[in-house]
């Protein structure tokens, strides 16, 4: 351990520091092509959504500029590490600056991220524009540990209000039974959307953060307390088609949890159903509503809203015949 | 003259401290309570060290969850309890804690105290010329504000209930409620005591640090001829002075709803069977103050690596850093974007879409002054006669890391890609790169550097080079194939993904990445074998070992308290005249006058020669009065 000098700088350890920076650019960028090549099946999820589609491009755009800047970058200084390597007798070139060549490196990566930034800040402003007005409005709500959902309802297609102190081990949303419009909610075990249709997702969380993560539609959106949030999108291909698309006849979609949330954070996860929109219109409409399968709730309702709660919720049989959803 | 005027009280002042000093030595004011910053910096750097290992076991452990989700643990019984399940497993809680302190560790107490603690406090008056930084009382302070706040963080990781587990961010309503994670309980409380603590710390050295670069410099060491390292610790400085108070008033806020009621960031919340109080607050609020210390945090991390790089570089290729004036300018600029970026790490926690633009249009506007910094190092490498030393090696690397980390923030900065990426593994690939092993490598750097100044010893250079092959093999090893998996949609923080069929593909690769991680870690203990061996056992140091410019090696190799015996020496030059043409040798260090150096003075240098007789004159003014 004391040998060696400050002196002596051309040493065998400098040629094989020098050389193993090439061996090294060699080997990664192998093993880099060789993985993106072979395994790009296997990391790239298929795109089942509308925006999803134009975000996957910018994600393939943004790979291709950053993947020639991480080529030249990194081969540059491999090799400039080697080929410059310590050499007895030569002197460094004393190169200070070039202000020409500064100001045209500062110029034109400030110039592709413009190009960047804008076909971003298109992409962006669709995907978050509002939604439009005959969109499929569902609301999800995150908690510890999975995600409930509940749909408007056949009747009224319209939301009934909700309060969080009104939450109990059944009332799971809290819905406000003083609301006529939360009669025909339901609240199924797995979610359904619609193909070709626009699906505004309405997301709240009932005790800690959350974030709704539909990998297969580009949909992330976090789950607030006390801050309703949304995201909007179209569904492109139904379960089956995507079943057949990737020959796995198993293939299901899903939700799951992106913002840690406790101990079974890694456990969110809900079917999501893509159909056909007759067969998903059919499958609404088979959907029990929460009040018939919570009789006992009918005493919050108030006094005059009884019959119209019993009719839309299904409990009993309204004018607008509603039995074959009750079966 | 009210500069030489300022120095020169400084000095003898100083001197007089210095005199002072040797008849009390003792070992508690030597080596514990000392007030000298060498010492000080050197205290940083132990403690760092102590906690990147610990850091680093922590990961190593949730690695072997998640590259190896069958395999029996009852082994780790003997030292993690009741946090292996009966089945001979992780606790899923307890493998939130992991996470959680790992990024806490290593972000805070090892990229932040062990990084600019160190280098800062070595560095500052041995590279501008000063005997100890301006308060040498507030730096011991910010030392042992560092040492109660780590006492404070370990002592979390003890008790019952565990540490804070709500991953590094500490986002409310996880923190703030102990129904909802049981590491809420005490551990989080003990974290923000002790997060606390850290940000006095932190406050106490970044003022001191602020205050010697801008007071304490020697007769000419204006601010152009600084070194870019104090330039980098300077503005890491400024930045953490005006960041750190805003995480302590979230810190403060999260206290007050977790203790006293309030509802600053709690609203309609249902948990554990009741409905809570509180109404009204924010969650949101919650996440804004803390990226605003937390963004500018990559920095802090992040600028004093570069600035080690930029010196280490530029004195191993033997070549002037290429575009000086660039090199601060992006500090400077990179510094101010710093500050107007955070919420990119928020683009989908349903902030205003129109504020995300805002903020994505700033946040890719800092790749320019990131790449301008990377080009320069590419021109100073190039024609240079470049000196393998282990700091050469270890900044080269940090180059290649901050090059490849760097590029993925481009994606992730964009909002509308951020969609599918953010919190999956590609977020964990991209800031583990550019920030986590890129400072980790500056960090490295550094020591190999400025051993021989700190200890008067040699650390072995070959074993630097085998721990530098295996650390960078092993962190690309670690980290690119993270890549693939965010691509595929992971998410981060998950304890296990056998529940996902379409997540289930890569359980290769996580062990891949888990046995790497172990190899990468065992590596480092090459290097604590070197450190510690070779501060006992190194071969003496010259007193420039690597022919470099800067001040730090015109003191004695094994510097006194107050660094310099005699006077302090006159800077005449900037730091990085390497190789100059004309030149005897291929340096000229920064206490050479022109007038020495007529073969090699360019025209305009010839010049400063007659001011160099004047300003000698003005001192001798100023010492008459």
């Amino acid at each position: 351990m004391v040998k060696g000098s400050d002196k002596k700088v051309a040493t065998t350890s400098n040629k094989v520091n020098g050389s193993l920076f090439m061996v090294f650019l060699f080997g990664a960028f192998g093993f880099f092509f060789w993985y993106s090549w072979v395994y790009f099946d296997d990391y790239t999820l298929p795109v089942a959504s509308e925006h999803g589609v134009v975000t996957d491009t910018l994600f393939w755009t943004t790979m291709a500029v950053t993947g020639i800047v991480f080529l030249i970058t990194n081969i540059l200084l491999f090799w400039f590490s080697y080929k410059y390597q310590h050499k007895e007798g030569r002197t460094a070139l004393f190169y200070p600056d070039n202000h020409k060549i500064e100001i045209l490196w500062t110029v034109v990566p400030a110039l592709v991220l413009t190009g960047l930034v804008f076909t971003g800040l298109r992409a962006w402003n669709d995907i978050t524009s509002e939604a439009s007005a005959d969109a499929e409005v569902i609301e999800i709500m995150g908690y510890q540990f999975a995600w409930g959902v509940r749909y408007p309802g056949v009747k009224d297609n319209a939301l009934g209000e909700y309060n969080y102190q009104m939450i109990d081990a059944v009332n799971q949303f809290g819905m406000d039974l003083s609301d006529k419009n939360s009669y025909d909610d339901f609240m199924p075990i797995e979610m359904h959307v619609p193909k070709g249709k626009e699906v505004l997702l309405k997301i709240r969380a009932r005790d800690v953060l959350h974030s709704v993560f539909l990998p297969h539609f580009r949909v992330k959106m976090d789950a607030v307390p006390g801050m309703p949030t949304h995201f909007k999108f179209l569904p492109t291909k139904s379960t089956a088609e995507m079943r057949s698309e990737l020959e796995d006849p198993e293939f299901d979609y899903f939700i799951t949890c992106t913002e840690i949330c406790g101990r079974g954070h890694f456990s969110m996860k809900m079917k999501l159903v893509v159909d056909e929109p007759a067969d998903y219109e059919k499958w609404k409409a088979e959907q029990p509503t929460w009040l018939k399968l919570n009789p006992d709730y009918l005493t919050k309702v108030p006094e005059a809203n009884q019959e119209l709660a019993k009719i839309k919720s299904g409990l009993v049989e309204g004018d607008d015949n509603n039995l074959k959803a009750s079966l | 003259m009210a500069i030489a005027d300022i120095h020169v009280t400084e000095e003898t002042h100083s001197d007089g401290h210095e005199h002072h000093e040797e008849h009390h030595e003792n070992f508690w004011t030597t080596y514990v309570f000392t007030l000298d910053h060498k010492m000080i910096g050197k205290q940083f750097l132990i403690t760092g060290i102590v906690w990147a290992l610990i850091g680093g076991l922590l990961s190593v452990i949730f690695r072997l969850q998640l590259g190896f989700p069958d395999m029996q643990l009852e082994w780790l019984r003997p030292i993690l309890g009741e946090w292996i399940t009966a089945e001979g497993k992780i606790d899923a809680e307890f493998y939130l804690a992991l996470v959680t302190m790992h990024g806490t560790i290593m972000v805070f107490f090892v990229l932040t105290a062990g990084l600019s603690g160190t280098f800062s406090n070595f560095l500052i008056p041995l590279q501008i010329g000063a005997r100890d930084m301006a308060s040498g009382f507030m730096n011991m302070l910010s030392y042992w504000f560092f040492f109660v706040s780590s006492v404070v963080m370990l002592i979390s990781l003890f008790i019952e209930t565990g540490p804070a587990s709500g991953g590094w961010v500490i986002y409310p309503p996880l923190s703030a409620l102990p129904q909802a994670v049981n590491g809420s309980g005490l551990g989080m409380t003990l974290w923000l005591t002790s997060m606390a603590l850290f940000i006095v710390s932190s406050l106490l050295g970044g003022i001191n640090y602020i205050t010697t670069v801008i007071n304490l410099r020697t007769q000419g060491m204006s601010f152009s001829k600084l070194p870019l390292t104090i330039w980098a610790f300077f503005i890491t400085a400024v930045i953490g002075l005006l960041s750190f108070p805003v995480l302590f008033s979230a810190a403060l806020l999260l206290i007050f709803d977790r203790s006293f009621g309030t509802s600053f960031f709690l609203s309609d919340i249902y948990i554990g069977g009741e409905a809570l109080p509180n109404q009204g607050g924010s969650p949101i609020l919650f996440q804004h103050l803390f990226w605003f210390l937390g963004h500018p945090e990559v920095y802090i991390v992040l600028l004093p690596a570069l600035g080690i790089t930029s010196e280490v570089i530029a004195t191993n290729a033997r070549k002037p850093i290429f575009g000086y004036k660039a090199m601060v300018g992006s500090i400077l600029f990179i510094a101010i974007l710093s500050f107007i970026v955070w919420a990119h790490h928020m683009f989908v926690t349903g902030m205003n879409p129109f504020l995300g633009s805002i903020f994505m249009l700033l946040t890719l506007i800092i790749a320019v002054p990131s790449a301008v910094k990377v080009f320069n190092y590419l021109a100073t490498l190039w024609k240079g006669n470049i000196r393998f030393t282990p700091a050469m090696l270890f900044s080269i690397g940090l180059v290649s890391f901050f090059i490849s980390g760097g590029l993925t923030g481009i994606f992730l900065g964009n909002s509308a890609i951020d969609i599918q990426l953010h919190d999956t593994y590609f977020v964990v690939a991209h800031f583990h790169l550019v920030m986590g092993s890129a400072s980790f490598f500056g960090l490295l750097a550094g020591v190999y550097h400025w051993f021989p100044k700190m200890y008067g010893r040699m650390m072995d250079a070959k074993l630097g080079y085998i721990h530098f092959w295996l650390t960078f093999v092993g962190v690309y090893m670690v980290f690119f194939p993270m890549h693939y998996i965010g691509i595929a949609g992971y998410p981060r923080r998950y304890y296990s993904f056998t529940n996902f069929d379409t997540f289930n593909t890569f359980s290769d690769l996580n062990m891949f990445v888990s046995i790497a991680a172990i190899l990468t870690l065992g590596a480092q203990f090459i290097f604590l074998f070197n450190f510690f061996y070779s501060m006992y056992r190194g071969r003496k140091a010259s007193a420039n070992p690597w022919q470099s410019n800067t001040l730090e090696w015109t003191t004695p190799i094994n510097p006194g308290h107050g660094n310099w015996p005699g006077k302090i020496p006159t800077v005449y030059r900037w730091p990085y005249d390497y190789s100059k043409p004309g030149a005897k040798e291929d340096f000229i260090p920064q206490t050479v006058p022109f007038s020495e150096t007529p073969e090699s003075n360019l025209p305009h240098e010839n010049e400063l020669i007659k001011l160099e007789t004047d300003s000698d004159q003005k001192v001798v003014v100023v010492d008459e009065k």
